[in-house]
């Protein structure tokens, strides 16, 4: 578990990289890279099964269910999406070689 | 056990980060998405052994029939998705995301109303931020998919647009603090809070027009990473803080890179509705006349050029046209045509819509070229061909203050010797402004849809 500062820090560390890894993302990524990024933050699906898991009472097993579904849609979605577009670029040097 | 899943969330994250990294260019993309999903799946099997969640059999198989519903719906449409409508199936899932943040932070707000619950008073606050930003993502999202996809033609304004947003954002904060800082949470307050923040992303997103569309969702993505960060917080998990910031700053990054792209500020394009009202009254006359011009001609031109630069925009993708053109590419170098694509950051409905779509069809990406490396080449160029794009060739946004696109960077193709315009009618573009390149004297129209037209210059061109 995470608290606290330490949660800050890390807060912090990561705002950092993500604009660093991001900033030298050539314009014809972008909708790749907006498609991936999509994905990662389906990672949301852990906390969804998290809270879904403990779950008790009627209300919150319906809103959990809710956001299990949602989040394995953002993540598989994302995925598919991400990888059907990036599948499509090749330079001549790759169809030459082929 | 718990040390082992904190080693799986370590890892999963270090793999987000290095696929984001791999993801930064065309040769290494493939792999950084393959390590990114590694690192999510793996994740999502240890999320199963974390404490608690396997104390209720039952839940597991609604967990387990949960993932499996949403898993299928989410894969078949991206299977089936025509790359044309892939930036609103992106909006769409990423509203899923912003969705399932909002319905965690719902559980732990019920389960804090029914009392059976502690919560340290800071969680119980990130809660809310997360849940507010969740929820607008997620109706958000949704009205994006609807404008984009065609379901909701109209740019719907209300009377007091702006103050009906700031009056309900309002509320919804007033009801987020009250809820965020109380000791008792009472569960009708919660209700009306998510219903609030729901409305107001709708409200939100109906005004801006489907040019703006990427940036929104540019935007929608930020805001999905940070609610997911939020929620992270306050379950403890540090894969989640890392992966939702990370991509809460890199879409951060990338809505500023678009706006700076198109010269207008966020907030212009939040906040005003461009599409609708820019040009009116502060148009400047349009002298000379649209001069049309035959396929047979048209093919002719391009057949003896030394360089053509082809420039598509949204009617390209509109008509389907992308595997048209890559034939016509095909056909010209064959003659010995230099052929090289010209892309704003703009163009399309998201940054990169074209270079995907022209993608799709085959066209090597070393032949497509950004605004500010083929700017310079536009005046050595014997052929513009310019297919569905309007605004970003406007050069109004260079010569007239008063537009409302004035400073947009665009692609000199009126700098080429000859320019033709491929285009559907003779109607102005998204914006609604005249396009003064249309009316220029080296300019000649190529009325009928993109994929129409294209096909009757390859035909010209062949029989040649």
């Amino acid at each position: 578990m995470i608290e606290g500062f330490t949660a800050l820090y890390i807060f912090m560390l990561s705002a950092f990289t993500g604009y660093e890894v991001i900033s030298r993302v050539p314009v014809i990524l972008h909708t790749p890279m907006m498609s991936g990024s999509n994905f990662i933050h389906g990672i949301v699906l852990v906390g969804a099964i998290v809270v879904m898991g403990g779950a008790e009472t009627d209300l919150e097993k319906v809103l959990g269910f809710i956001a299990v579904a949602l989040a394995a849609g953002n993540a598989v979605g994302g995925y598919v999406a991400t990888v059907r577009m990036l599948e499509m670029f090749t330079t001549s040097k790759d169809k030459k070689a082929a | 056990m718990e040390i082992f899943i904190q080693v799986v969330y370590f890892v999963a994250a270090v793999l987000f980060i290095l696929g984001l990294k791999k993801m930064s260019s065309p040769v290494t993309a493939a792999g950084g998405i393959a390590w990114a999903g590694v690192g999510m799946v793996a994740a999502s099997i240890v999320a199963f052994f974390e404490p608690g969640v396997f104390d209720y059999s039952s839940n597991v198989f609604l967990i387990v029939l949960a993932i499996a519903v949403g898993s299928a719906l989410a894969y078949v449409t991206a299977k089936r998705v025509e790359m044309t409508d892939m930036p609103q199936m992106i909006a769409i899932y990423n509203g899923m995301g912003g969705g399932a943040a909002a319905a965690i932070a719902a559980v732990e707000l019920a389960r804090l109303a029914g009392g059976h619950h502690e919560m340290a008073a800071v969680n119980q606050v990130l809660a809310v931020v997360g849940a507010l930003i969740g929820a607008i993502s997620f109706s958000g999202s949704a009205i994006a998919f609807a404008k984009l996809q065609g379901l909701m033609k109209k740019t719907i304004r209300l009377p007091m647009h702006m103050v009906i947003n700031l009056g309900l954002f309002a509320l919804t904060l007033i009801a987020g603090a009250i809820i965020g800082f109380g000791h008792d949470v009472s569960i009708q307050l919660v209700i009306v809070f998510f219903v609030m923040a729901l409305v107001f992303g709708v409200l939100f997103t109906t005004p801006i027009g489907g040019a703006d569309m990427p940036v929104v969702i540019s935007l929608f993505n930020a805001f999905t990473g940070l609610a997911v960060a939020f929620e992270g917080f306050v379950l403890g998990n540090a894969a989640m803080i890392i992966a939702g910031t990370v991509v809460g700053s890199a879409g951060t990054l990338l809505t500023q890179l678009m706006a700076k792209a198109m010269n207008r500020p966020i907030s212009g394009i939040l906040f005003s509705s461009f599409g609708n009202a820019g040009g009116s009254g502060a148009e400047e006359a349009v002298e000379g006349s649209m001069k049309e011009i035959q396929a047979a001609d048209a093919g002719i031109m391009m057949a003896y050029a030394n360089k053509v630069i082809i420039v598509p925009g949204y009617g390209m993708a509109v008509a389907q046209a992308q595997h048209k053109v890559q034939e016509l590419t095909q056909l010209l170098e064959e003659r010995g045509v230099t052929v090289k694509f010209a892309i704003h950051p703009v163009a399309g409905r998201m940054p990169g819509h074209m270079n995907v779509l022209l993608a799709e069809a085959g066209v090597e990406y070393d032949k497509i070229f950004d605004l500010d490396e083929i700017n310079p080449e536009f005046p050595t160029a014997d052929v513009a061909l310019v297919i569905g794009a309007n605004d970003v060739v406007n050069p109004v946004a260079r010569t007239n203050p008063d537009s409302p696109i004035y400073g947009m960077p665009i692609l000199d193709a009126d700098k080429a010797r000859n320019c033709i315009v491929i285009k559907r009618g003779k109607g102005s573009g998204f914006s609604g402004i005249e396009n003064h390149l249309f009316y220029a004297d080296n300019t000649r129209m190529l009325y009928g849809d993109g994929q129409k037209a294209v096909s009757e210059l390859i035909a010209s061109i062949k029989e040649l």
